[in-house]
């Protein structure tokens, strides 16, 4: 069969790019190298909404960062997940530099970022009295908000795949040409895929596809961005999300509560060559306890860090992304060099995707389009009766099997059951919040493992933490064999 | 809203003894909450000997010491709910707890006693850097793959802590079958059970590296190989000490830290030093009724100690309830533990309050030899016992009498120190 589009890549990019071409009458279908969607660099960054002021003006990221932001509270609706514009701060630590502030304010007015204002001392320390001394002035955008990136990829995916797409995990895309009648064959290692578009949403891999068939070539640097994530305690330390002022790497290291009540402290930013390094150094998380202090008094970073982890932004040398049809290869389409603030802009992305797909294929809409997902329930914010009542249905909501985040059974089949549903302990962890409490899994590991076994039958030697070769447990013991212990 | 006399948070050993001890005490209405699918807590996985010899005189596994204050329950008709967790604790002990078959619902207990346990201090807590793949377990995690459910999680192992947990695995990894290459240890000392070096490392030739530490951890899917370090006195890797391990499996025994987030939220105080609760002589925390015991109150080596910790507890409760335990507007005596001890439980001594002997237990901070335990009632020294040798890993105490206490009516403070001479 030939499909009419084929997406490379189930991160946020590609899975928006899925949801939006899934209005339309087309036969698409996203093919991604891991065992689940956001298993790239979708799954590891700053989990922030930004404002918009960042990007310069006028270009592409500005333009789809303000876009992507101004969409964020419909589609958060509309995919039943939590979201929350807790706003950002930009905050000045030497009175010197403060003119750097009404820099980035122009150039949010220029990008067209909404009720941004700049704060003096005694307004921001009134609003985040967690702040050090030295913050003298800030840029306050209201718009800045907070985002669980795993459940905005998973919820955009799986909304696409209601709405028919196809998704095939571990099936990973490693050429492609077009043929004469202008058909184009991705070769995987699961066979060969044939589609009349092709949109490359490879993430830190999309130079490698885009260079196969274009003469303009790209180069993307993994950036790697050492994040550290604090105990729920934490998580009030400060309400908005604190920015430094930014430099030509990046906008610095944050500090910023998490939608789910955890402070995120990071990121750094160093430019490797390996495009599979996320391996943390210690080196990085050093220096951000160092840097994540500077701004906020008395912060415990080291003792109260739950878990440290490294993503890779793809960073395309122009420091731009690279969005529309490869001339000389049509049908090709580039949706490459997504680093932040690709999260944020993640829905205009895929709308501007889809929408050249469109132009060239000009398919008709659906008529029974359900752009709305209902999202695993969340007990814990259920009044009593409504848990009871519940509890009473389906039982499974009554047993807790992730005690520091309080999990319940119900909420992991439910993670299970649905449309692309979790096959891993990651995959259980992303949409659930199983494993991703304070004990990191101890407890409760070996228990999702059983309902794993249970409710998909794999076995339970065959379970992996995130697919591949990640087995966990991968044998019997003498007495599990049958033998004597 | 149910109604009882005592509940108990936890049915591990901990909350069996205090349940036994308060019914002994004349409580009749008692309930255990028990968030795991049979009572026994982590002894179940224990099961490895070694346990009871202070209790009942024998070596006992792990299951069947838990069994021993089983069948006193169970004789005793003590009401227990398993597959039940419990999700709040109030200020005014009303306990909100959820199980598949009741729902979520709450009870008036007349008292409260803590045993949830403790937890081990995760791989992100170590700061340690380098991949995240399949193949990084605590120790106890492993030690329920392997013993409850039967799974082996690897077959050449690097064991990076030297607690307890870790040593027995090490021991229990290797009659599986598994290689266990090398324990590193941060500290210049074992926070281990000396029996347990002996037992667990010596006997089957398995090195112990002190000062040394984890720096990197390799393999994208599965652990591929771990690298570790010396560490000098400020606990940094020493550039060039590097030495690479190729395995499949890192297990973490680290530290166990008393799981109080439900004693937090009903706002018991806790101690900065052991995490867990500050009480007073009754064992009873900052919250009037609230009692406390076990490993949730601070972390032990032996049950024994937990159990015998766990019955007076228990037995506060009871009269906690019944009204008998004396009422005192008498100013507490403070404890503190300074030079070489780390603290003591409990933190205050109300001598109204007290038994004829009271156990004060305690930490050390650092390895001792030849040294002493002093005892300090104010500014005069009152006890001075010869160790030969006090570890950290091993739990001291020392035993007042309250008759000697009656002798010094203006005690403001006792202070237990380690001394040279």
């Amino acid at each position: 069969m030939t499909y009419d589009c084929i997406i490379i890549g189930a991160g946020v990019s590609g899975s928006a790019t899925a949801r939006e071409l899934s209005k339309y009458d087309l036969n698409v279908c996203v093919l991604e190298k891991g065992e689940d969607v956001c298993s790239g660099t979708s799954k590891a960054n700053s989990a922030i909404v930004h404002a918009g002021f960042d990007a310069a003006e006028g270009s592409l990221m500005a333009k789809l960062n303000v876009e992507g932001n101004e969409m964020m509270g419909q589609l958060a609706e509309d995919l039943d997940i939590p979201f929350k514009r807790n706003g950002s701060l930009v905050v000045c630590i030497h009175e010197e530099e403060k003119g750097g502030l009404q820099d980035l304010y122009d150039r949010g007015i220029a990008n067209g970022v909404k009720d941004m204002r700049i704060l003096d001392k005694k307004e921001l320390h009134e609003m985040e009295p967690n702040l050090s001394d030295q913050c003298c002035a800030a840029l306050y955008a209201p718009t800045g908000g907070i985002i669980c990136p795993f459940m905005l990829n998973i919820a955009m995916a799986e909304n696409a795949a209601m709405n028919g797409v196809d998704f095939f995990f571990n099936t990973e895309a490693e050429t492609l040409k077009r043929d004469e009648e202008g058909i184009w064959h991705i070769r995987t290692n699961n066979g060969e895929y044939k589609t009349k578009y092709v949109v490359n949403a490879a993430g830190i891999y999309s130079d490698v596809f885009h260079n196969m068939v274009a003469d303009k070539k790209i180069h993307i640097t993994p950036r790697r961005g050492d994040y550290c994530l604090l105990d729920k305690e934490m998580g009030g330390f400060v309400s908005k999300t604190i920015f430094p002022q930014p430099t030509k790497l990046g906008k610095g290291v944050l500090v910023s509560p998490t939608i789910h009540g955890n402070l995120i402290v990071g990121p750094t930013a160093i430019d490797i060559e390996d495009k599979e390094a996320t391996a943390t150094t210690a080196a990085g998380i050093n220096d951000l306890i160092a840097k994540g202090g500077m701004y906020v008094d008395n912060l415990p970073i080291a003792r109260k860090v739950i878990t440290s982890f490294a993503g890779l932004r793809a960073h395309e040398d122009a420091h731009e992304f690279v969005i529309g049809e490869v001339k000389e290869a049509p049908g090709f389409i580039d949706c490459a060099g997504i680093e932040s603030p690709g999260l944020t802009s993640s829905p205009a992305i895929g709308k501007m995707v889809a929408g050249i797909v469109c132009d060239l294929a000009k398919p008709e809409k659906k008529a029974n389009w359900n752009g709305k997902r209902k999202g695993i329930l969340n007990p814990s914010e259920m009044s009593v009766e409504e848990r009871n009542e519940l509890i009473k249905k389906e039982p499974a909501y009554g047993q807790i099997i992730c005690r520091c985040e309080s999990i319940s059974e119900g909420e992991i089949l439910d993670a299970m059951r649905r449309p692309l549903g979790a096959r891993s302990l990651d995959g259980v962890k992303r949409r659930t919040r199983a494993g991703m409490g304070r004990c990191q899994a101890g407890f409760c590991s070996p228990r999702v493992m059983e309902i794993i076994n249970r409710e998909l039958g794999i076995p339970t030697e065959k379970i992996t933490k995130s697919g591949g070769k990640s087995v966990i447990a991968p044998e019997r013991t003498k007495a599990g064999k049958g033998g004597e212990a | 809203m149910l109604s009882y006399d005592i509940v108990i948070v936890g049915g591990g050993p901990a909350g069996l003894a205090a349940a036994v001890a308060a019914r002994e005490a004349g409580t009749e209405s008692i309930l255990i909450l028990e968030r795991d699918h049979e009572l026994g807590g982590i002894l179940n996985q224990c099961i490895h000997n070694g346990f009871g010899l202070h209790t009942f005189k024998e070596e006992l596994t792990g299951p069947e010491y838990a069994y021993r204050f089983m069948e006193q329950v169970f004789e005793k008709k003590i009401e227990y709910k398993l597959n039940t967790m419990v999700m709040d604790i109030s200020a005014d002990r009303v306990v909100t707890a959820m199980n598949k078959k009741d729902g979520m619902f709450e009870i008036q207990a007349g008292a409260v006693v803590l045993a949830m346990g403790c937890r081990e201090r995760p791989r992100g807590a170590l700061n340690i850097p380098g991949y995240r793949p399949a193949g990084i377990f605590s120790a106890g995690t492993a030690q329920r793959l392997v013993n409850i459910e039967g799974y082996m999680p690897g077959r050449e192992v690097v064991i990076l802590g030297s607690g307890d947990i870790g040593l027995i695995m090490a021991r229990r990894m290797t009659l599986e079958g598994a290689k266990v290459k090398v324990v590193a240890e941060l500290l210049p000392f074992s926070g281990g059970l000396k029996r347990n070096i002996v037992q667990c490392l010596d006997d089957f030739g398995i090195p112990l590296k002190l000062s040394h530490t984890v720096v990197d951890i390799e393999g994208k899917e599965r652990v591929s190989a771990v690298t570790i370090a010396e560490v000098g006195p400020d606990m940094k890797p020493i550039p060039g000490t590097e030495e690479r391990y190729t395995c499949d499996t890192l297990l973490l025994s680290c530290g166990l830290i008393p799981e109080n987030e439900l004693s937090k939220s009903a706002g018991v105080e806790l101690s900065p030093v052991t995490s867990g609760p500050v009480v007073n002589e009754s064992l009873e925390t900052s919250i009037p009724g609230v009692f406390a015991c076990g490993n949730v109150l601070h972390v032990h080596d032996l049950v024994d100690f937990v159990s015998e910790e766990a019955k007076k507890a228990g037995e506060n409760a009871s009269k906690y309830v019944q009204k008998t335990l004396a009422s005192s507007d008498k100013e507490s005596i403070k404890l503190v533990a300074t030079e070489g001890a780390r603290y003591t439980v409990p933190v205050t001594i109300n001598t109204d309050r007290m038994d004829d002997l009271l156990t004060v237990r305690f930490r050390v901070g650092a390895v001792f030899q030849d040294s002493y335990v002093s005892v300090y009632f104010d500014d005069e020294r009152i006890m001075h016992l010869k160790k030969r040798i006090m570890a950290p890993g091993e739990m001291e105490q020392v035993i007042l009498q309250k008759k000697k206490l009656a002798e010094y009516p203006d005690l403001k403070t006792i202070t237990i120190k380690i001394e040279k001479e």
